[in-house]
Order: structure tokens, then sequence, then C-alpha cells
């Protein structure tokens, strides 16, 4: 296991890696400067603005200096905003968006097996019909579509609930709510398919013959059992989350970490983008990473044949 | 294992409920103690209230409401007196003496006229790569010690005492003293930029103030407040208690927060312009900004005068404002927008007249062929217009090909680039026709007209006219204002005439405004917003 762990941290620093430089050179590649205002600078100080933020040297040296920082965990400056570091904006960014993630997960995962479980025992009844049609919606409903009608809908027509902003815990009902619809969705599916398939195995069969009620029978074997194929999509639903999360939060107006990533690259903020890019990258390869490793908690044999390798 | 899963879940839940309750207090309800409060959006929080080194609109409102310069603009974008409580022009116009009030920053400290010495020549100092310190050049030798070819105490910005400051310019201009009110010319306290080096207005209790308010809140990409503050000389005058500024980017959210009565005053999408048409509400912003074509002389077609004005006519500019770009736009028939003032409060276009180009299919069928016949030029070429990427723009580029088409049977290839991409390509002239536009620097008509020199940077077509050239030489250093401005009248019309540009629109924004907000004024030059004399009646 250990070696397992050790190997997959080796890769998932080359995939780092490929990544941050990738997007080093591209980004470069961008037509214009991170100056403002091109038009109206004279040129002598538009040289040395940009030689003040290195930009003056050729793209190969920039590249290995930002490394070299980078090792030294520094992300550099934001040229947009005066005296702030990639840092700081990234941190102050982390708390919204993290709470958001974390909140749309839980809500949605919860909220997704309970409704196939219930689907899957009920099939054929409305309740299934019911967690089908939520489930195709939500899984073809692109979340800013959810979020901008819930805003309207829920914020101004109903006035129940904030339209948008950050503050209280009411602020993040709606934006939760928009982000778990994919997740609801697709547990939900995973979820009614395994379980009746579980129920049909032979050991719910034993499990009923030597007496346990029903109750237990789904929750300490069916349930189990059927949760292993969802944690598997747990990867591609983060994925999910963290890309939704970037539009959902400018819906909202959240103070998250998604806007940087479209007005980084629309001003040209170098240190910026490269920032968000890592951070962004190192949560996606991250994530996948403990849900592999989560997924051979839940089902022992993938860690066996994991470790033999 | 089931156990182990369940307390991995509980230890989650918990950690979830732990962040909800970092999120903070809800700030967006107004006061019920009668408090004057006031909620604004911006679609993105201030980048840099360094006011020596700022460059973007959010930052210059900002500063233009907690700083104030030696003037600042008024309802009717007249500078009135700020921290100059008087002035003495010379005869020849070019020795400024200002007497500066008793006003004190926010620490009490007095503002002295070394405050406003200091700030100038920060900003003219190559060192601090300022991207606006070129609004200081009409001061003498302020251009020489930016671009490194003159010293800073060759700049003529003198502290004669405490409370007198003296400012010697390169040339007579009639707009010096409403250009004191921008952002770059505001004072700042040596000792605080000093003390705080490069984090200096990173933080609100990073800067001190001289304005009507005082920035008390800064939640980074959040919010912001200001509070009245209360060593403001004038603060009688000033009535708001507080103002909270939400950042709101989506366009959507804005009018969800407005039409639920969180926020009294956001800009008005144009998604929207219909359900509000005509509500009591609506303010129109008209910015000095113009929208025009540009055209390459180098270009054997677009070379003929008659040419060009026959395109400049064929297209209907009051559709293109009212049924496609929907902004509170008006149709433009010369260079200069409305919102330029000449002498006495007038305006430009008032004092020259009129507009010179009108929407005559007709007419610009029989000019196209009288300039083709000049020009001995037998078949109509395909041309190409350069332009934006962004939606609006497209639409409006898609409108000017289907005009052009239509009146004049001219084939139009659309050439939709990013902003940076098109700048470059009209650098090196490699374009037919460009779609662009123009924001003045400062309230005056030699902001627009000074592009089209002959040899002029941003004069990217080629046009040259010796006539023009002279009169906008003659008028950079004229110090009888009333010729000048006559002069500048002639200019106009002669580009008008050559057809060197067919003005489009003069821009405007629209804005949702409670109708309990009274006297917020808005500006076509530097700061858009000014909240001193704003107040809240009838909410």
């Amino acid at each position: 296991m250990g070696r397992y762990i050790l190997q997959r941290m080796a890769y998932m620093l080359i995939t780092l890696w490929v990544i941050i430089t990738f997007t080093f050179f591209l980004m470069h590649l961008m037509p214009g400067s991170p100056l403002q205002n091109v038009e109206k600078i004279p040129e002598e100080l538009q040289e040395a603005i940009l030689k003040e933020y290195g930009l003056d040297k050729p793209l190969p040296v920039q590249y290995v200096q930002f490394l070299g920082n980078l090792a030294q965990g520094s992300l550099g400056y934001s040229y947009k905003y005066d005296g702030r570091s990639v840092t700081d904006l990234l941190m102050q960014g982390f708390p919204a968006s993290a709470q958001l993630g974390i909140q749309s997960i839980i809500f949605g995962s919860l909220v997704g097996v309970l409704l196939g479980s219930i689907a899957a025992l009920r099939r054929g009844t409305w309740v299934d019909n019911t967690a089908n049609v939520i489930s195709v919606l939500g899984y073809s409903v692109p979340s800013f579509v959810i979020a901008t009608l819930l805003s309207y809908y829920v914020g101004v027509k109903w006035g129940i609930l904030p339209t948008g902003l950050w503050g209280s815990f009411q602020h993040t009902i709606l934006p939760t709510l928009s982000l778990s619809f994919l997740v609801i969705a697709t547990i939900a599916r995973y979820i009614r398919t395994e379980m009746l398939e579980v129920l049909g195995q032979d050991y719910m069969k034993t499990a009923k013959a030597k007496g346990l009620s029903r109750t237990a029978s789904i929750g300490r074997h069916a349930l189990r059992n059927a949760l292993i194929p969802a944690v598997t999509v747990m990867g591609p639903l983060v994925i999910g989350l963290i890309t939704g999360s970037l539009v959902v939060e400018q819906i909202f107006a959240v103070p998250g970490m998604g806007w940087m990533f479209v007005e980084s690259i629309q001003v040209k903020d170098y240190t910026v983008i490269m920032g968000v890019t890592i951070f962004y990258s190192a949560l996606l390869i991250i994530s996948i990473f403990l849900i592999d490793i989560l997924y051979g908690v839940i089902d022992p044999r993938i860690r066996i044949s994991g470790a033999k390798e | 294992m089931g156990k182990k899963f369940n307390v991995a879940l509980a230890l989650l839940l918990v950690a979830s409920l732990a962040l909800t309750a970092c999120g903070g207090v809800d700030q967006s309800q107004g006061g019920s103690s009668g408090k004057q409060v006031l909620n604004l959006t911006e679609t993105q929080e201030p980048p840099g209230l360094d006011s020596s080194k700022t460059t973007d609109t959010v930052s210059f409102s900002v500063l233009n409401n907690v700083m104030e310069g030696l003037y600042r603009l008024d309802k009717n974008n007249e500078p009135v007196e700020g921290m100059a409580e008087s002035v003495d022009i010379s005869k020849d116009k070019k020795t400024y003496t200002f007497k500066l009030r008793d006003a004190k920053w926010s620490d009490g400290e007095p503002v002295k006229a070394q405050d406003f010495e200091y700030s100038w020549k920060r900003a003219l100092d190559p060192k601090t790569k300022s991207e606006y310190a070129y609004m200081l050049y009409p001061i003498k030798g302020a251009e020489a010690y930016n671009s490194k070819k003159g010293k800073a105490d060759d700049v003529g910005v003198k502290a004669l005492d405490d409370k007198t400051l003296e400012v010697k310019l390169e040339q007579p201009i009639p707009y010096f003293l409403g250009l004191t009110a921008f952002a770059t010319f505001n004072p700042l306290r040596q000792d605080i930029v000093e003390e705080h080096g490069e984090k200096y207005a990173t933080e609100p209790d990073k800067m001190v103030y001289n304005g009507p308010f005082v920035l008390s809140e800064w939640n980074h990409n959040k919010d912001f407040q200001y509070k009245k503050n209360d060593n403001y000389w004038d603060k009688k005058t000033v009535k708001l208690d507080e103002i909270n500024v939400s950042i709101v980017k989506d366009m959507n959210q804005k009018m969800n927060l407005y039409s639920t009565g969180k926020v009294d005053f956001t800009s008005l999408g144009e998604d929207y312009v219909d359900k509000y048409q005509g509500k009591p509400d609506v303010y129109q912003h008209n910015e000095a900004t113009n929208f025009y074509l540009q055209f390459n002389t180098n270009n054997e077609f677009l070379d003929n005068a008659k040419i060009r004005k026959a395109i400049s006519m064929a297209i209907d500019r009051k559709t293109l404002t009212d049924k496609i770009s929907k902004n509170g736009s008006v149709p433009a028939g010369a260079l200069v927008p409305p919102a330029v003032q000449g002498p006495e409060g007038k305006s430009f276009r008032d004092l020259a007249g009129k507009e010179y180009i009108k929407h005559d299919p007709k007419e610009a069928k029989k000019l196209l062929e009288e300039g083709m016949k000049e020009a001995g030029i037998k078949k109509i070429p395909k041309l190409e217009l350069l332009g934006y990427d962004s939606s609006g723009a497209k639409k409006d580029q898609e409108f000017i090909k289907e005009q052009l088409n239509k009146n004049l049977g001219i084939d139009v290839d659309l050439r939709p680039m990013s902003f940076d991409q098109k700048l470059k390509l009209e650098s090196a002239g490699d374009f037919q026709i460009s779609y662009a536009g123009w924001g003045a620097d400062y309230n005056d008509p030699m902001t627009f007209l000074d592009l089209w020199v002959t040899g002029g940077s941003f004069n990217r077509g080629d046009w040259s006219n010796k006539e023009y050239d002279k009169l906008i030489k003659k008028s950079k250093t004229n110090p009888d204002f009333d010729e000048r401005i006559k002069d500048l009248v002639k200019a106009e019309e002669l580009l008008m005439e050559e057809a060197a540009i067919a003005p489009l629109y003069y821009r405007s924004q629209l804005f949702l405004r409670q109708t309990y907000v009274k006297d917020l004024y808005t500006h076509p030059f530097g700061a858009d917003f000014s909240y001193k004399w704003a107040h809240i009646e009838g909410k």
C-alpha cells in the first residue's frame, strides 16, 4: 500500500508539471500583455513595467524562473491587484468555494443515495418514476441554468431565500442546491441500478433466511454493496462540481475562486492564471487520488490488486 | 467498517457546519434607525487604490469618494473647489497659484500643499511606473521627468508654503482645473505611503482619506463599505452615513438584487432594457466616448473621400442604437460627444451647431458612383471590417455589414478579434475598415481631435490633411481660448467633410436607480460616480 501511494504521488507530480508547462506556454501565446491601458501609455514606460514583471526576458528563461519560484512555494504577485500575492487571492476565495463544494457533495450524496435506494425498493411505482425524472433532469440540465432559475424563482418570485450574495447560511442554500443536482442525479442512478442487482443476489436471500429484518438486510448488505460503484463516480463528480462552481459562483455572486479563472485570462494576469491553474489541477489530481484510495477502503479487492502491481 | 464510514460522514458534516459558521453577517440590510444607507454593486473590487498607480474605473470611483483633489466635479461636471479654496491664474494662463483650505486627513493631520507636490512627483517618477502619469503631462517638465529626460526639481509644481501650491504649465489649456479632479492629481501623505510601501492602500487601514467618505471595511472580492468621513471639511453637505458595495458580476443577479430591494443603484443589462423601458428608475449616463469606423486610406478604394462619405451615410445609426445596441447610446453625426464641454458651460456640440453626417442611402449611392469615377475604380471591391469579438460589438458589426450591402451593394467580410489582437493588427496597418472607440481623457475636444493629426499614433488609417494639422497645432498652444474653440470646430468640420472616420454613436450606459435615491451624480470623465451629494428620500 505504501509503495502504491508513493508511486501514485510521483505520477501526480509529473501530471502537474505537464499541466504547468502547457499552461505556461499556451498563456504566453495569447496576444497582448498585462498592461491595461496599453493604447495610451508611453512606450518606454510599457517596457519598464514589463521589465519589472520579468516579461522582457526570453520565454524559456521566464519558465525556469517561474519553476524556481514555485519550488520555493512562491506564486508571485498579481499584476492587476496591486500589492496582492496570488496565494492571498487564492486563500481569500478558498473558504467560500470549499464550503460550497463540500456542502454540495455531502447534500448531493445523501439525497442521491436516499433517492436511489427508494427508487430501487419501490421499483415501478410513481416514486421510482419521479426519481427517474429527477435523475434525467439533474444530469442533463447544466448547473448554471438551474442556478439562474433558482435565483429568479426562489429568490425574486417567491422571496423565500436571498437571490445571491454571501454571508449567512441562507445565502449558501441556493448555490448548494444548484451544484448538488448533478450529484443527486448521478448517485441516484448508480445506486438504483446497483441496488436492484444486489437485491437479487443469493446473499440477500440468505440474509432474509437467517431472520434479518428487511431494514437490517438492506442497510447492512444491500446498501453497502451498492455504494461501491457510487464511489467510483465520485471522481468525475468532483470534477463536475469544481467546473460547475466556476459559473455558479458568478451567478450567485459568491466570493469564491471561480471568478479568478476567467478574469485572469481576460486581463493576462499571468501569475494569477498560473496560480489558479496549479491550484485547481492539484485539487483535481488529489481528489481523484483520494477517491482511488477510498475505493480500496470500501472494496478490499481493489487494494490487493493495486499492491501487487 | 460501517462505524468508520459513519464517523467519517459525521466528521465531514461537522466540518461543513464549522465552515458555515465562518460565513459572517449579512450586510445587505439597510439600517432601520433612520440612517442614510445606500446599497450598490460593482463588477469587481478596486484592484488598486494607490492614486498614483491606479488604472481602472472601479478604483477611480472609490478614490473620487474617499479622496479629494484641488477640485472635484459637480452635478454638471464643472470643477468646483475641493482642497483648493481659490486659485489665481496668471495672464499667460500658464501659472496657477492654488490657495488650500483648512482641510484635514482622516487621521486629523492637516492637508498641506506638500502632499500635492509629493503625490504628483511620485506619479511622474519613472520608478513608480504609473500608467496614468501622462495625465500630468500638461505640467511643465512633467513629460521630461517621466521619460527620464528631466529632473524632479524641474517639474512645475511647488509648495510655496503649507497652504499655497504653485503649478506651472507647458502650454495654456482651458481644462486644467477639471483635470485636477482626476485621481492621479489627488494628494498623498508621504509618511503613510512610505510606512506601508508595497502594501499601501491594499487594506482600509493602510491609507488615509481626505474625501467625503472613508473606506471602513473591505472583504476582498466580496464587498466593501464606505462610512461618512468626520474629518471632511464639508461634512455638513454629506448626507449618507454608509454605502455598501457588493461585488456582483452576473447581470441577472444584479437585476434580481435590484428587484428584491437589496441594491439601490446598478447597471441595467441589455437583456432587461425592454422590461424596464419607460420606468422612472431607468437612469441614462452619457459617456464622453465615441464609436466610429476608421478607414485605412492606404487602401485604394478607401483613399477617396467621397467613397468614405458614402459608406458613412449608408449606415442607419438610429436603428443601430435603438434596435441593436439598446444601451441608451445616441446616434453620432460627428466626432466629439455632447458630454464634452466648450467654454462657459456650453457643450462643444452646441458650439459646432450641427451633426455632419446624416443617414441618406440615395445620396450615399450617388456619392459612391462619383467617388468611383474620380478614383477610376470600375468594380466595387470586397471589404473587410475589423472589429471586436464581444457579443454586443458583433451585433453592431453584423448590422453595418447588412447596411453597406443593402444600401451600397458593398460586400463586407467581418473580422472579429480580441481586443489585443485587434490592436496589434491596427498598429501594423493591417486592416481596411476598423470598428473602434475612444474615451475622453479630459474634458476638452482636443482629446478626440488630436488623434487624427498626420503621423499620430492612433491615426492608423493614415488620413492626412495639412489644414487640419495646422489648426490642431495652433490650438495646442493658443492662449486665446475663444479662438481656440473656433479652430477646433473648424477642424472637426474638416474631418467630417473628408470623412476620415464614420462616426457611429456616442456611447451611453443605462442604470437602474431607485426613485428614492437623490443626487447621485455620474460623470463622463475620470471617475464615474459621486456620492458626496447623494441622499435617500422617501424610502
